[in-house]
Formats: C-alpha cells, sequence, structure tokens
C-alpha cells in the first residue's frame, strides 16, 4: 500500500463516514428524546434517493401515494379526536395539513412533468415526500405508546421497519437506481484525483452538523428538545409537549435521513433495501456515542467509515465481520466504564 | 338449522371441488418474487401466467408461491405444497440455497422437483435424493469455460476477480479458478464485496495495483454494476467481463456508459432476435420473448423469466408421457411423470436444448450459450 492508496481509501472513508455521521446524530436525537431505537433511519435514506431517482426518470415516485395514505390515516384519527373533545375547529386545520398539502404536491407533480425540473427542484420535492413520513410515523405507531419500554419501541421499531421495506419493494421494485452527480467537478491533490461529488458529501454534512448544532444550541425548540432529553417529566412540567418534541426528533430524523439518501445516490447505486445496513452502521457510530453523545457518535461514525474503507482494501471478504465487531469491544469498554442506571 | 344446512352446502361444496382438483394435475411454484432475489423471482412470477392451462387434455393448476428468498420459507412451501395442495409437481426454487434445501423434502415425497437455480450442486452429484430433481438453468461450469475461452483467445494472461460475498460469488470463483488454473491464466487478485456496499474503492484499488489485463466481476443484477463502474471511475482500461447473473436491462440502465464493451456468457433466450437463423434455439427463444413483452410491455423480458418458461415447457413435453401410464394426484404418476422428464429428448427451450439422462438432470450442451457483449446500451451477439 503506498501513500496515493491510503489517501484514496481515507478518502473514500471519511464520505462514507459523513453519511454515517449524519445517521448516527439523528439516532442519538431520535433515541435521548422519545427513547426508540429508531431502526427504520436507514429506510428514510434508501426513499429520499429512489424517490429523486423516480423523479428523474419522469414516474410518479409511490412514496407519494404513502405520504396521501398516512396523512388520510392520520387526519382520521385527529378528526376523531377533536370530536371527541369537542375542539371542532381544529378539524380545518388537521385536514389542511394531513391531507391538503399532500394532495396539492401531487397535483403539482401531475401537471408538471417532473423530470424536466432542475436538479436543486427536484430534491426539493422528493424531501417534500420523504420528510412528512417522519412524524407521520410517529403519530401512528410511537406516540399511542409513547410511555412504554424501551423493548416494546423497539420491537414496534422493527415492525415499522419490514413495513418500510415491503413499501419499498412495492414502490421502486427490486432493482436500484442512481441519480446524476450534483457536479461534474473534480480536484488533482497531489496524485490522488478528488471527485467533487464526495467534497459536496463531506461540507453537506458538516454543514448540515453545524446547523443542527445552532438549532439545538440557539432555538427555543431545539433548546426543548435538550430538555425533553434530559429528564421527560421536568421537561413537561415547564410546559414541553412530550408529543410535540418526540414529532420534531422524528421530523429531524426523516429528513437527516433524507437528505443523506440524496447526498449518496449519485456515488453508489441505492436499493429499496440498501438503507437498513447504512443505517445500521450510523448504529455503531450512536453506540460508540453511547446513544448520549452527538460529538462522540459523530466521530465513531467516521471511524466506522474509515475501518470499512480499509478492511476493504486488506480482507474484502471480511469487511463486514470487521466493522460489526467492533461493536464488541466499544460495549465491553463502555460497561466497564460507565456506572449502570436501572430504567426507571 | 339453517347454519347447519349452509355449513353442509359448503362442506359438499368444498370436498366437491376438491374432488374436482384431484383429476387436474397441480403444480406446486415457490419462487423470490420478494427479498434480495426479487429481480431474479419476479420475471419468472409473470412467466407463470403466460404457460398452458391444458396438457394433454388434463387442467392444469399453477399454485404459486413466495418465499421472500428465505431458504425455510421455501422448504415451508414445499412441505406446504405437498401436504396441502397434493401436488403433482414442484417448480423452483429461484436461488441455489433454497433448491438445495428443498431437494430433501422433494425427495422425501417422491415429488418431482425443477429448480430454476444455476448451481450444478442441485443435480449433481446424482444421488438416491437428486434422482427426483431436474434444473433449467445453465450451470456455473458452462458458463465460466465460455469466459475463459474468450480470454485466451483475446490474449488475456492476468485476470482478477471481484465477486459477492455469498454463494453465488463463491460459486463462481471456485469454478472461474478451476477452469482458469487449467488453462494457464495466471489470476492475480481475488476480492469480495457485498450486495448492498455503497462503496468499493478498496477493493477496486487493490485490484489495480495488481495490474491485471481483465477483470471478471461475479455478481448478479445491478449491484454488479458498482464494481465496473469503480474500476472505469479509477481509469481501469482492461476488458471487464460480467456474469450472465447481469442479463437484464435494468442492468444496462443502472451500469450506463461504463459498461461499454463488456463480455459476458448468456443464455441464447438474451439476443433471440440477433441469433442466425440456423441456431435451433432461435424459434423458441423468440417464442417467449414475444409473449412475455405482450404481457408485461416492451424491453421487459429477462433471462431469469425464460428459466420458468423452460420448466414449463419440460412439462408440457413430459406429462403426456405420465398420463399413460397413471392419474395424476397419484403416487403412481409423480413417478411416471420423474420418468418421463428423464427421457427428455431433443427438447427446445428458450435457453438450450434438453437432452437428459439418468446422469445428467439438466441436459444443456454448448448451444445454450452464447457470448455477448454491451454495445451502445444494449446487447450484441458475438459469433
Amino acid at each position: 500500500m503506498d501513500l496515493q492508496i491510503a489517501l484514496l481509501l481515507g478518502q473514500d472513508g471519511v464520505t462514507n463516514g459523513a453519511v454515517y455521521a449524519l445517521l448516527a446524530l439523528a439516532l442519538v436525537l431520535v433515541f435521548a428524546v422519545t427513547r426508540v431505537i429508531f431502526i427504520p433511519q436507514g429506510e428514510f435514506v434508501a426513499f429520499g434517493a429512489l424517490t429523486l431517482a423516480s423523479l428523474q426518470a419522469g414516474k410518479l415516485p409511490g412514496t407519494l401515494w404513502l405520504l396521501l395514505g398516512m396523512g388520510i390515516a392520520v387526519a382520521l384519527i385527529e378528526i376523531a379526536i377533536s370530536v371527541r373533545d369537542r375542539h371542532l375547529q381544529r378539524i380545518p386545520s388537521i385536514a389542511l395539513l394531513n391531507v391538503g398539502v399532500p394532495l396539492v404536491l401531487a397535483g403539482a407533480l401531475f401537471v408538471v412533468s417532473p423530470a424536466t425540473l432542475p436538479l436543486p427542484v427536484q430534491v426539493v420535492l422528493s424531501l417534500m415526500m420523504v420528510v412528512p413520513l417522519g412524524p407521520m410515523i410517529y403519530r401512528l405507531a410511537f406516540q399511542p405508546i409513547a410511555e412504554a419500554s424501551v423493548l416494546v419501541l423497539l420491537i414496534v421499531s422493527v415492525a415499522v421497519h419490514v413495513t418500510l421495506i415491503g413499501l419499498g419493494l412495492f414502490f421502486f421494485g427490486a432493482e436500484g437506481s442512481r441519480t446524476p452527480a450534483f457536479t461534474d467537478m473534480s480536484f488533482e491533490i497531489g496524485d490522488a484525483l478528488l471527485q467533487g461529488q464526495t467534497v459536496l458529501v463531506v461540507v453537506a454534512s458538516v454543514v448540515l452538523i453545524g446547523a443542527l448544532f445552532f438549532f439545538f444550541e440557539r432555538t427555543i425548540y431545539g433548546k426543548a428538545l435538550r430538555a425533553t432529553a434530559m429528564n421527560r417529566t421536568g421537561a413537561r412540567l415547564m410546559g414541553i409537549s412530550a408529543t410535540v418534541a418526540g414529532k420534531l426528533s422524528f421530523t429531524l430524523a426523516a429528513l437527516i435521513g433524507a437528505f443523506s439518501g440524496v447526498l449518496i445516490s449519485p456515488i453508489t447505486t441505492v436499493y429499496y433495501d440498501s438503507g437498513f445496513l447504512i443505517g445500521l452502521k450510523g448504529f455503531v457510530g450512536a453506540i460508540i456515542g453511547g446513544l448520549a453523545s452527538y460529538p462522540v457518535a459523530a466521530a465513531g461514525a467516521i471511524l466506522v467509515g474509515l475501518l470499512e474503507s480499509y478492511s476493504s482494501f486488506w480482507a474484502s471478504a471480511f469487511k463486514e465481520v470487521i466493522v460489526f465487531t467492533l461493536i464488541i469491544p466499544v460495549l465491553l469498554w463502555r460497561s466497564l466504564n460507565t456506572r449502570h442506571v436501572e430504567e426507571e | 338449522m339453517k347454519i347447519k344446512a349452509v355449513i353442509a352446502a359448503l362442506f359438499a361444496a368444498a370436498t366437491g371441488s376438491a374432488s374436482v382438483a384431484y383429476a387436474d394435475i397441480n403444480v406446486g411454484v415457490t419462487l423470490s418474487a420478494t427479498g434480495p432475489a426479487a429481480s431474479l423471482g419476479i420475471p419468472e412470477k409473470n412467466t407463470f401466467p403466460l404457460m398452458p392451462t391444458t396438457i394433454g387434455g388434463q387442467k392444469i393448476n399453477y399454485i404459486v408461491l413466495d418465499d421472500a428468498s428465505d431458504t425455510t420459507t421455501a422448504v415451508k412451501n414445499t412441505k406446504k405444497l405437498i401436504a396441502e395442495n397434493k401436488v403433482d409437481v414442484i417448480i423452483g426454487s429461484t436461488i441455489t440455497p433454497n433448491s438445495l434445501a428443498m431437494v430433501d423434502v422433494a425427495a422425501e415425497a417422491e415429488t418431482p422437483m425443477i429448480a430454476m437455480a444455476a448451481s450444478a450442486r442441485i443435480v449433481d452429484p446424482m444421488d438416491a435424493k437428486r434422482h427426483w430433481v431436474f434444473k433449467t438453468p445453465q450451470n456455473d461450469a458452462q458458463m465460466a469455460i465460455a469466459i475463459v475461452e474468450h480470454m485466451t483467445s483475446n490474449n488475456v494472461k492476468t485476470v482478477a476477480y471481484i465477486g459477492f460475498s455469498d454463494a453465488y460469488g463463491e460459486g463462481w470463483w471456485n469454478e472461474f479458478q478451476k477452469i482458469a488454473e487449467a488453462r494457464k491464466l495466471n489470476i492475480v487478485a481475488n476480492e469480495r464485496f457485498n450486495r448492498a456496499d455503497t462503496s468499493v474503492t478498496g477493493q477496486v484499488l487493490k485490484i489495480l495495483s495488481a495490474k491485471p489485463d481483465a477483470v471478471l466481476v461475479g455478481g448478479a443484477g445491478t449491484p454488479a454494476a458498482l464494481p465496473q463502474k469503480s474500476l472505469k471511475e479509477k481509469g481501469y482500461k482492461g476488458i471487464m467481463y460480467q456474469t450472465h447473473g447481469v442479463a437484464n436491462a435494468d442492468f444496462l440502465r443502472v451500469c450506463g456508459k461504463d459498461c461499454e464493451g463488456t463480455v459476458l456468457p448468456a443464455g441464447p433466450v438474451l439476443v433471440a432476435a440477433q441469433l442466425p437463423d440456423s441456431n435451433p434455439v432461435k424459434k423458441a427463444a423468440l417464442e417467449y420473448v414475444t409473449k412475455y413483452e405482450t404481457a408485461n410491455g416492451k424491453g421487459s423480458v429477462s433471462t431469469f423469466g425464460a428459466h420458468a418458461w423452460d420448466a414449463g415447457k419440460l412439462l408440457a413435453n413430459a406429462v403426456p408421457e405420465a398420463l399413460k401410464k397413471a392419474q395424476p394426484g397419484s403416487k403412481e404418476f409423480r413417478k411416471a411423470l420423474r420418468d418421463a422428464l428423464e427421457g427428455t429428448k431433443n427438447l427446445t427451450g428458450a435457453h438450450g436444448v434438453f437432452n437428459m439422462s439418468p446422469q445428467d438432470h439438466l441436459g444443456f450442451d454448448q448451444r445454450a450459450r452464447v457470448m455477448v457483449k454491451i454495445e451502445g446500451g444494449n446487447w450484441k451477439y458475438v459469433q
């Protein structure tokens, strides 16, 4: 292995690691606020990428129907609750938000042919279709059992994952897709060729992480999320709604996932079930951070990316084994170093 | 009283229809329409509605189940088909691990089985269990020989291999390594990657540093495009080989211009229209292509569905023979059907010409493969 190969592998590792880092942050966020180990995180990656690919192929993505279906389900439940509690004035806003907006989106896609739109507009449209699925999933699957134990939440999380994988196969078919690169630029650094797209992935990840930092430190909603993560009961006594916090964290997780999908789809072929493995590697990163620390989780995810890249060079047949075995010493070290606190 | 009467009527109807079903021939199918092998299983599933509904005057019922590319489910489906549906023959499954696991079940119930999976191990070595098992796809070894021949005639001295880290990639590696060594090809790198990998940079760099004249990618479907795209991106100039596992339109769509000039062996059905009229397979292959595309749209055909079609062809040929000896639904009929399948001679399917024997339950010769090159985003038949 000479220096050039080492540099190329490092670059590859950091690029993948940046995406894993984003997912690790989303996992930590969701777990801290709602105690859900969010296994379907990876599905948002696949849905984001494949929705964009469908738009570019000039097809109406299946996620649109999913959005409409889930929107109607959420609206029906919320309206039933409003009627029961005699809050009839809420009904129009519920219907508008959950059914009206997806309908407008669907109408817009029927009128203009999505393949002819410029790339940034396609990206925004894909995000608009995938991101609302986050809070809707929270409303349908997790809000009714928000007070259940971590294990029950995990089981529901697995169920949501399996459901979304099945829907993914139904919507997008078994074959993968790739989207064209955002930029064809490339730079020479020494002997190594640096692709513009990989730089873009790293830069976009850093910007998104910076934005999240700003959100948590400087905005009232971010602070509310942090408060909920620290002490749910205390936060509720201070007037922070656990439901709003949960929905907000799922929205962010969906946004991060779908955005990661859009970022990686020009680098690799994405399949309906690709998201799971990507999410799992983010999860290894999150575990390194103890599902609590954002910076350690991000660093852990970068480490996973680098380890994966170098082990694919040395022993490609054992790459996954090496990456997932990493979790054992980390768990050992964490369990020896931290005092175990019984769950409430 | 009324409810009892209804139940009695229902019961009578149920047993009545069951006794009718006994006179029909029941064909049990388990295939991988979902899960990792879905891109192979879906065209197979679409092929069954195109098959004949009567053979030799007998009605044929196709009972198609999905095994989700999962071995346990495939075995469960097979048991269910045998015990509940009383099938006379099993077709399936799509992939090798599933088919191997089903061999025991089919042999125990003395039910003939026709696999649509590629590995030679399904029918070889012949023993008391495989006595009941047949298969329609070409053996990997046949395809590997074709690749190695193409390599040696194109002055390839050193070659690198990168394959799936599963049964498919390992199987190809074993066949390819054996044949390549016999023909004095020097294998300079042997790498693995996962179907779901997002990057193969490490493997590709290692291959590049070994400077091979040619690279063989042992993968199936669109995931096989990833190493090839990475190699092109890093400036590899040698000849690229793929296996017949990539022979569908989605591979061309995903790989795009990076796959220009790639060479692969495939069943003749892939380039049916380009075959010379003298080719015995051309007519049968075109028949399938036309039927499939009429039902599923132009350009939708893939070679995988044709394996299911050939299984149907084998049945259509064997059933009239078996009907002479016994009635469907009986043990004697299943045995007669097995004997008739083994006696298949000069039957032209979409993938080649079947000549079965007690030792060879595939029965293909070199007419079952052609070399194909990707040119201008299309499959091009190479003489």
